[in-house]
């Protein structure tokens, strides 16, 4: 299993990888904002956590569909399926590979941007704290699109639109408790709890559910 | 010896009544196999005769209509699925174009462990005994379809599988690449394992039983 991490983690950062995609894509989304919003600095840092956010949710989204389409289309998807590791498991280690290559560089790269929206550190620190929480829990339903998606040529658009009900109340549990953070009467705790409570949730379902879709996808 | 032999003989694929269906159609009906340690079975017929489709029911990718595939030796537990103990070859080679080599050979033979019963060898062995043993160091992708298929090959032999399901195995390779492909695969015969092969080309394995696929087209307009 570790050795599917390291493969997973060394092919997100090789060429193709979608690693960085995912982390440019971020920085344009976020960048354009103030350019589209104008110079208006304290609108800017109003809306700030939920742009980055957004931002985050997208560019989440944008590689998911790869997740499991590449090792189906050079047949490694047949020998992970047939193999004595539960799929559960199996699933579960590509999510936290995918999360390591592609979810936490946006977490990472969130303060600068941050800086561009002129957030205060405390809401930097929110937003960045909130989007380490909550990005798993992206990538975990995701992967039930994905799979669900594995066999579609050009299933990319169809994965985002299948997942993003689901990945609503992370956007809004998210973004909720990042402005608690900054805005004095709410109270930061019981949204980002809910936002803990999503991800482990999802930790559970999302690779429950991509292994039976994987099982059945059978062709 | 006489303990090795039984240990041997006790290993057997068994595949009964086995039928499948591929959207509405019936593709075979009613095939039944039963292989033990040292024997293969080579499947042969016209394309679309469901030579593939069988070999990827028998490895658990596809849910057979009818029928069962049994898998029982002496050291595996009651309940292990047959896909467990077989390596499967398709017709794609399930290795990372971005990764080199050694890097994809050390990934499966990692991921896959050796079943009871054997040991797989090292990824160097492993590409030497394919014949590139010194190309470890590039990316898959660098290499020629044949060069590749030979990789793919040489992932049989990195972990332990005593059932090898092998889907043309020798497409894209050069006359001297098919002559070692057979000596590989009789080898793995004469340790007592058990190969289940499609083909066009006559392989020339040693005592290989044949089936003769015929495929069952009109099935489907009879259900009507």
């Amino acid at each position: 299993m570790t050795a599917l991490l390291l493969r997973d983690l060394k092919l997100s950062v090789r060429a193709g990888g979608g690693a960085l995609i995912g982390v440019l894509f971020f920085m344009t989304v976020v960048a354009v904002i103030p350019f589209g919003v104008g110079p208006d600095l304290n609108l800017l840092s109003r809306i700030g956590p939920a742009i980055v956010w957004i931002g985050a949710l997208l560019s989440a989204l944008l590689g998911l569909d790869r997740l499991f389409q590449t090792e189906r289309e050079d047949g490694s998807l047949d020998l992970l399926l047939m193999q004595e590791h539960p799929l559960v498991l199996t699933v579960l280690v590509k999510c936290l590979a995918h999360w390591l290559g592609n979810g936490l560089p946006l977490v990472i790269a969130s303060p600068l941007l941050g800086l561009f929206m002129n957030m205060d550190e405390v809401a930097i620190g929110a937003t960045m704290l909130t989007l380490l929480v909550g990005t798993p829990a992206l990538t975990f339903i995701g992967a039930v699109g994905a799979a669900v998606a594995v066999a579609l040529p050009r299933g990319g658009l169809l994965v985002s639109i299948l997942v993003l009900p689901l990945a609503i109340p992370v956007l809004i549990f998210g973004v909720s408790a990042s402005y608690a953070a900054v805005e004095d009467p709410a109270p930061f705790m019981p949204p980002f709890l809910i936002l803990v409570a999503i991800t482990m949730f999802f930790a559970v379902l999302g690779p429950l559910g991509a292994a039976l879709a994987l099982r059945n996808a059978g062709d | 010896m006489i303990k090795i032999l039984m240990k041997v003989s006790s290993m057997r694929l068994l595949a009964e009544n086995l039928s499948a269906r591929r959207g509405e159609d019936l593709i075979f009906t009613d095939i039944s196999f039963d292989l033990g340690a040292g024997e293969s079975l080579v499947l042969t017929g016209r394309n679309g005769s469901g030579k593939s489709t069988l070999l990827r029911v028998v490895a658990g990718l596809l849910h057979p209509e009818t029928g069962r595939v049994v898998w029982t030796s002496e050291s595996s537990e009651s309940g292990m699925r047959a896909a467990e103990a077989c390596h499967y070859l398709g017709h794609r080679n399930a290795m990372k174009a971005e990764l080199t080599v050694a890097e994809n050979l050390a990934f499966w033979k990692s991921f896959f462990g050796d079943v009871d019963g054997g040991k797989g060898i090292s990824p160097a062995e492993a590409a030497e005994t394919v014949g590139l043993g010194g190309i470890l160091h590039l990316p898959f992708g660098y290499l020629s379809a044949g060069q590749q298929r030979r990789m793919a090959f040489a992932k049989l032999l990195v972990a332990y599988r005593p059932v090898w399901i092998l889907d043309e195995p020798t497409a894209a390779l050069d006359v001297n690449a098919e002559g070692a492909f057979t000596g590989l695969i009789n080898a793995h015969l004469a340790a007592g394992g058990i190969v289940l092969a499609a083909t066009h080309q006559p392989l020339g394995l040693e005592n290989a039983r044949e089936l003769q696929m015929t495929g069952f087209a009109g099935v489907g307009e009879e259900r009507w």
